[in-house]
């Protein structure tokens, strides 16, 4: 890991969140064309870039790791239930705790060790100091229920889909930084179900594709794809649960703070196919910079300002930034002059 | 494929008169756990051709050190089968898909109704040890002729009890699918897998007592229907690839060393879809829509060929 994790910052209230320049140049921007639109943006999840770069491996353990826990603990604490699994969900749990543990016992050996001895593992992660000896498949050895457990030490929300009948539910998922929608709410939903409020890209037969492909997909061939959204503050948790918190920060961006206040939100959103119980793992990892870190990078700057100025008005409706869009194009604009 | 394994035949049984199983073991990697239901896609290099085979995985999902497959020996074969019975030996070397699953239980079903013809057993193999540790509600019916197949009945009927019942043509014991569907309380899920006719005979009587068609699973590894040979040509080449009757398209163009991306090789998956610039298509898949099959521009080269003597694909 190029980036190691930094003391632990906030995404909430003095909002001490911040990006190293090694962070900024890694940042995984989102644009690759002059205009947005919605696609059926699917790519083998693959490493890319130079070393260091965020798609260097599966999971991409960064300098915000220890603040992103101490957060996720925070949300889980005060509402237990943005983690939850069906019974049936059991063995994708297991699953998915393999698929994490070997990776980052792979990718990450500085940190994270696993030991397995039949089914007797023990697992290290010397960030958070955790050692614990439990048995696999075995849910009352572990301190926590499995998902619980190896999701509070992982960056990222996870999701895992039951597949019925050519279609996925959601039935089991920890949720704690998400854009705006709600795991409780969409528990035990299909793919185009919970994909309702998405403007757009259901005429365009988006989903319908998406959903084909993802039922296809294969043990050791996971997939990947970008969204993004814009957030006021560094703020993680951007839930409907607590709505209340933050929707209201929305009126407080302003001309002379836009560049400090408005942050583009990235998600690499990660899919793979489980193998003991043909789940499919969904992770949305999340990441955020500031718009006056962006202009750091002028191609970014020039990039940015073209997709936010041709923006449908549907997506700036969906995505919530009708307040303040106008805001940001024109902060951009002074790094587009030509545009 | 370049996520293939490459596997050993570890020992070679004859576990029904015409059916053999196969015990793979892995060479370099290990062997992905799997889940109920799943199959690999087998390469047989045979002299004239490589066949790729679907075949359901059969051994306990947690037993990650080996993978079992059970090939019966069709008389219609395309070769494939015959290849597995005379020409594999142990200590053979293959190359085998990693495992994924076109045929997975539906878990939170009340009950389980497994309807197995032949060798159309296989994916319960993988079932009923997962059913058995989740302590799920579960029958398996197993119709078979005992002159030909009826692998593992005796070892099922010992370990499943009163779960388990056997027809055996041969001796005409038979079973009336209407009856025993009638028999069976809401909420069970009933799969099916063997040949065409079973799979017709237990969609017609659910449909005569009215259940719905959600709670109806099948699997059917029907090799594709013959075809007559046509000729593929392609566009950005001008290549001209001969379609024999018993290839499929895909398989031709393969041979001809045009690779296109694919994953179920039977009109599942969407992978393999390429666009069609000429000619008239003979869709067999069940992938593209009503629609897109009408508009005769796209085809799934797996399954579907030209309807008459000549596609040209835009490729
Ligand atoms: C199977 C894993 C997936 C899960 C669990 C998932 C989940 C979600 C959720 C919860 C939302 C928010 C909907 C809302 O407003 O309430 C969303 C939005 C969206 N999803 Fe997915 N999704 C998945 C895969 C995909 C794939 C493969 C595509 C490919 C096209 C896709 C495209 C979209 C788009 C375009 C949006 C709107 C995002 C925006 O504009 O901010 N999703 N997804
Ligand atoms: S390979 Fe799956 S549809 Fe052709």
């Amino acid at each position: 890991m190029r980036v190691a994790p930094k003391e632990v910052e906030t995404f909430r209230d003095d909002f001490t969140y911040s990006n190293s320049p090694e962070a900024i140049k890694r940042f995984p921007f989102p644009f690759p064309e002059d205009e947005y639109r919605y696609s059926v943006n699917m790519e083998p999840h693959t490493p890319k870039g130079r070393e260091g770069s965020a798609y260097e491996h599966f999971l991409d353990i960064d300098e915000h790791y220890l603040s992103e826990m101490t957060e996720r603990k925070l949300v889980l604490d005060a509402m237990p239930h943005r983690c939850l699994a069906m019974d049936h969900m059991e063995l994708a749990c297991w699953d998915m705790l393999e698929r994490l543990m070997t990776s980052l016992a792979e990718d990450y050996s500085d940190y994270f060790k696993l030991t397995i001895e039949g089914d007797q593992w023990t697992w290290e992660n010397k960030l958070l100091n955790i050692h614990d000896t439990f048995t696999f498949g075995d849910s009352s050895t572990l301190p926590k229920p499995p998902l619980e457990y190896i999701g509070c030490q992982v960056q990222g929300d996870f999701a895992l889909l039951d597949q019925r009948d050519g279609d996925l539910f959601l039935d089991a998922g920890m949720v704690t930084c998400p854009a705006d929608w709600s795991l409780a709410f969409d528990a035990g939903m299909s793919f185009k179900e919970w994909h309702g409020p998405v403007p757009m890209a259901h005429n365009e037969g988006i989903f319908e594709r998406a959903l084909k492909y993802l039922t296809a997909m294969q043990v050791g061939s996971p997939i990947r794809r970008l969204n993004w959204t814009l957030t006021v503050n560094a703020r993680m948790d951007t839930s409907p649960e607590t709505y209340h918190e933050w929707g209201h920060e929305r009126t407080s961006v302003t001309p002379e703070n836009v560049g400090e206040k408005v942050y583009l939100r990235v998600e690499v959103q990660v899919m793979d196919r489980m193998p003991r119980s043909n789940a499919l793992m969904f992770i949305i990892r999340t990441y955020l910079i500031s718009l006056e870190d962006i202009a750091t990078n002028p191609e970014w700057a020039k990039r940015m300002h073209r997709t936010m100025k041709t923006l449908p008005a549907p997506l700036i409706e969906y995505k919530g930034l009708n307040r303040y869009h106008s805001m940001v194009v024109d902060y951009l604009s002074q790094f587009d002059p030509a545009n | 494929m370049s996520n293939q394994i490459k596997v050993e035949v570890a020992s070679i049984c004859q576990v029904a008169p015409t059916i053999r199983e196969f015990t793979l073991e892995a060479i370099d990697d290990e062997l992905y756990p799997f889940s109920p239901g799943a199959h690999v896609v087998v390469e047989m290099p045979s002299a004239k051709k490589i066949y790729k085979n679907a075949y359901s995985l059969l051994s306990d999902p947690a037993d990650t050190n080996r993978y079992r497959i059970a090939v019966r020996l069709q008389e219609a074969s395309r070769g494939g089968s015959i290849y597995m019975h005379e020409q594999v030996k142990v200590g053979d070397q293959l190359l085998i898909s990693p495992p994924s699953n076109l045929f997975s239980p539906f878990w939170l079903a009340k009950k389980h109704l497994m309807l197995a013809g032949g060798v159309g057993v296989t994916p319960f193999m993988s079932y009923i040890p997962e059913m058995l540790r989740r302590n799920a509600d579960f029958e398996l019916h197993y119709m078979y002729r005992s002159l030909q197949t009826g692998a593992y009945k005796n070892e099922l009927s010992e370990q499943l009890g009163d779960k388990y019942f056997g027809y055996d043509s041969d001796r005409h014991t038979r079973c009336d699918v209407t009856e025993l569907l009638s028999q069976q309380p809401l909420g069970t899920h009933i799969y099916i897998c063997g040949p065409e006719s079973l799979i017709q005979a237990v969609e017609e009587a659910a449909q005569t007592l009215g259940l719905p068609a959600s709670v109806i699973h099948s699997e059917e590894f029907a090799a594709p229907k013959p075809g007559m040979p046509f000729i593929a040509e392609i566009k950005s080449s001008g290549q001209q690839v001969e379609v024999s009757a018993e290839d499929s398209l895909l398989e031709a163009l393969e041979a001809s060393d045009i690779s296109v991306p694919n994953l179920c090789r039977g009109g599942v998956c969407g992978q393999c879809v390429c666009t069609v610039e000429e000619g008239d298509i003979d869709h067999r898949d069940q992938y593209l829509s009503d629609d897109e099959k009408a508009a005769g521009k796209t085809i799934m080269p797996c399954v579907s060929r030209a309807a008459g003597e000549r596609l040209v694909l835009d490729i």
